[in-house]
């Protein structure tokens, strides 16, 4: 045995050695990336069941695919689903190709790919949601679509930066302040740019008790935000269970493109408020959520691989879901003023912020910029009204772009 | 306009789209959600009514059989008079506040206070407006 070969072949084949060829340093910095990402979960718990499996997938695959490197025992190939997408490729939307050649991230991410794990969180979701607020309070879902502005405004500035079409509906829909449904529209439109998009949606997410009360303070006067609202009418067992078979309906029918999403999010619900499936109700909030949790967040982490990912691309995609976000948090709050205007100061318009889904952080934002103007103030069932008109506007506004691009 | 602007998008989606296609798409995608959400929001009423018109005759039928059983009924014990159940400690007038929230109010004031709830003494609740 030739000691030194031997020494050389493992040398060759390690990733220490991957550094140092040709675009090995980009790694580098995404690993460096991923550190920051797991920081921002762990200590500083931004989002973190999800952001700490995407920053543990971004380490993954970083660690194990070098773009000029020997790939062949890498989590996930960036080549592989690029032969996925290409229709002049054998392996052209070949799931065999991926299942026969791929690691164990290319199988798990099968599941984002097929719209699977973010119609299954949305399942999960129905079953966490109680519609209550909003039932009592129809008018709340005029919030939600007014705080889909920064989707479509974001998609305009995407387009103006030299976007195509369907890379800026992905962009646009991280305004939508909904995960599974910008990393849904994604995959569908624009999947090269998911690790971005998915990394902004989260950490903008994370971020809204930072972001929203700027706006709110900027947009509101004190008198405003000051507002008690009424108590809303208590709603029966009966309408709660009519509530999602009749938006299944109905938004299924003007929108197909969002059955994925909007079915699983009505099927979730209607199970936990039926009463005759506790045991499903309780596996997808509990169980069935968490074990998607783990196989979304990692093998979206997976998409970050550096040749890709550090672009200037995704620096205009992070400023973009920036403005995104902003602008739902103005388009709700500015219909919000409208609402207490047209009620004679019945409606605090810091309620409007609430319609950029991101259930429940943003409805506790409301609460706490609401009870910091009038303590005595207890916005937060008020906001989920708005809060949870957000999660259906924001799956309208997705199906939209989805029809008009696919 | 619809099918107008999906075909012209698609036309253009494998390059770079128009601003002016891009500005109309915008506008039309956000008018899209507000008209869904807006039918939603009819919807929601038109059941909100049937049910609030159901509750309300559900409740019109109780008062009434209430009262036509009430003169049949000797006058006996009224309320003050029932007897009181163990532990229990005087009678709270509630203004504005219903009677679960009532609960709610004084459990919580007896777990901030350490006292088990029969030991406090509530004279009155009332949602100061």
């Amino acid at each position: 045995m030739d000691i030194l070969e031997t020494l050389k072949t493992l040398w060759e084949s390690s990733g220490f050695n991957s550094f140092l060829i040709d675009g090995g340093w980009k790694n580098l910095v995404m690993i460096a990336v991923s550190c920051l990402l797991l920081y921002l979960g762990i200590k500083k718990k931004f989002e973190p069941l999800l952001l700490v499996g995407i920053a543990f997938g971004c380490l993954l695959v970083n660690l194990s695919y070098f773009t000029g490197g020997d790939t062949s025992d890498a989590l996930y190939h960036v080549d592989l689903w690029d032969n996925f997408l290409d229709p002049n490729h054998a392996d052209y939307h070949s799931y065999g190709a991926i299942m026969a050649h791929g690691g164990l991230l290319d199988i798990l991410y099968i599941g984002v790919k097929a719209g699977i794990y973010p119609s299954l969180i949305f399942l999960g979701v129905g079953a966490m949601t109680d519609f209550g607020p909003l039932i009592s309070n129809p008018k709340s879902l005029l919030l939600g679509a007014a705080a889909q502005m920064g989707v479509f405004l974001a998609f305009f500035g995407a387009i103006l930066l030299g976007f195509t079409g369907k890379e800026a509906a992905s962009i646009g829909i991280i305004g939508g302040a909904d995960g599974p449904t910008a990393i849904f529209l994604t995959t569908r439109l624009a999947p090269h740019l998911l690790g971005a998009i998915a990394i902004a949606a989260y950490s903008y997410m994370a971020l809204i008790p930072l972001i929203q009360p700027f706006f709110m303070n900027l947009l509101t006067t004190k008198k405003e935000r000051e507002v008690k609202m009424e108590q809303s009418r208590s709603v029966s067992k009966t309408e709660k269970i009519i509530f999602p078979i009749i938006v299944a309906m109905f938004v299924i029918l003007l929108l197909p493109s969002t059955a994925p999403l909007v079915g699983c999010l009505m099927l979730g619900n209607l199970w936990r408020e039926c009463g005759v499936t506790e045991r499903l109700s309780d596996t997808v909030q509990n169980a069935l959520m968490n074990i998607v949790t783990i196989f979304l967040g990692i093998s979206v982490g997976a998409t970050t691989a550096a040749d890709r990912f550090l672009s200037f691309g995704t620096i205009k995609i992070i400023v973009l879901g920036l403005c995104a976000f902003s602008f739902s948090t103005i388009g709700g709050l500015l219909v919000g003023k409208i609402m207490y205007k047209v009620t004679g100061g019945k409606v605090n318009p810091l309620i409007g912020s609430a319609g950029v889904s991101a259930v429940p952080m943003a409805a506790r934002v409301s609460q706490m910029e609401g009870q910091k103007a009038n303590p005595s103030n207890f916005l937060l069932m008020h906001a989920m009204g708005p809060n949870v008109a957000g999660v259906i506007g924001s799956a309208i506004a997705a199906g939209f772009l989805l029809a008009v691009f696919k | 306009m619809f099918d107008n602007i999906i075909v012209s998008a698609a036309a253009e989606t494998a390059d770079k789209l128009s601003i002016g296609d891009a500005a109309i798409t915008a506008v039309f995608g956000y008018a899209v959600v507000f008209a869904g959400l807006i039918i939603l929001m009819i919807v929601l009423y038109c059941t909100g009514a049937i049910f609030k018109s159901k509750d309300a005759k559900a409740k019109a039928a109780a008062e009434a059989e209430a009262k036509k059983a009430a003169p049949a009924e000797p006058v006996a014990e009224t309320k003050a008079e029932l007897p009181l159940a163990p532990g229990s400690a005087g009678h709270v007038k509630l203004f504005d506040v219903p009677d679960k929230e009532a609960a709610m109010i004084m459990a919580i004031v007896a777990d901030k206070m350490q006292k088990p709830l029969n030991e406090l003494h509530f004279i009155s609740i009332k949602e100061v407006k």
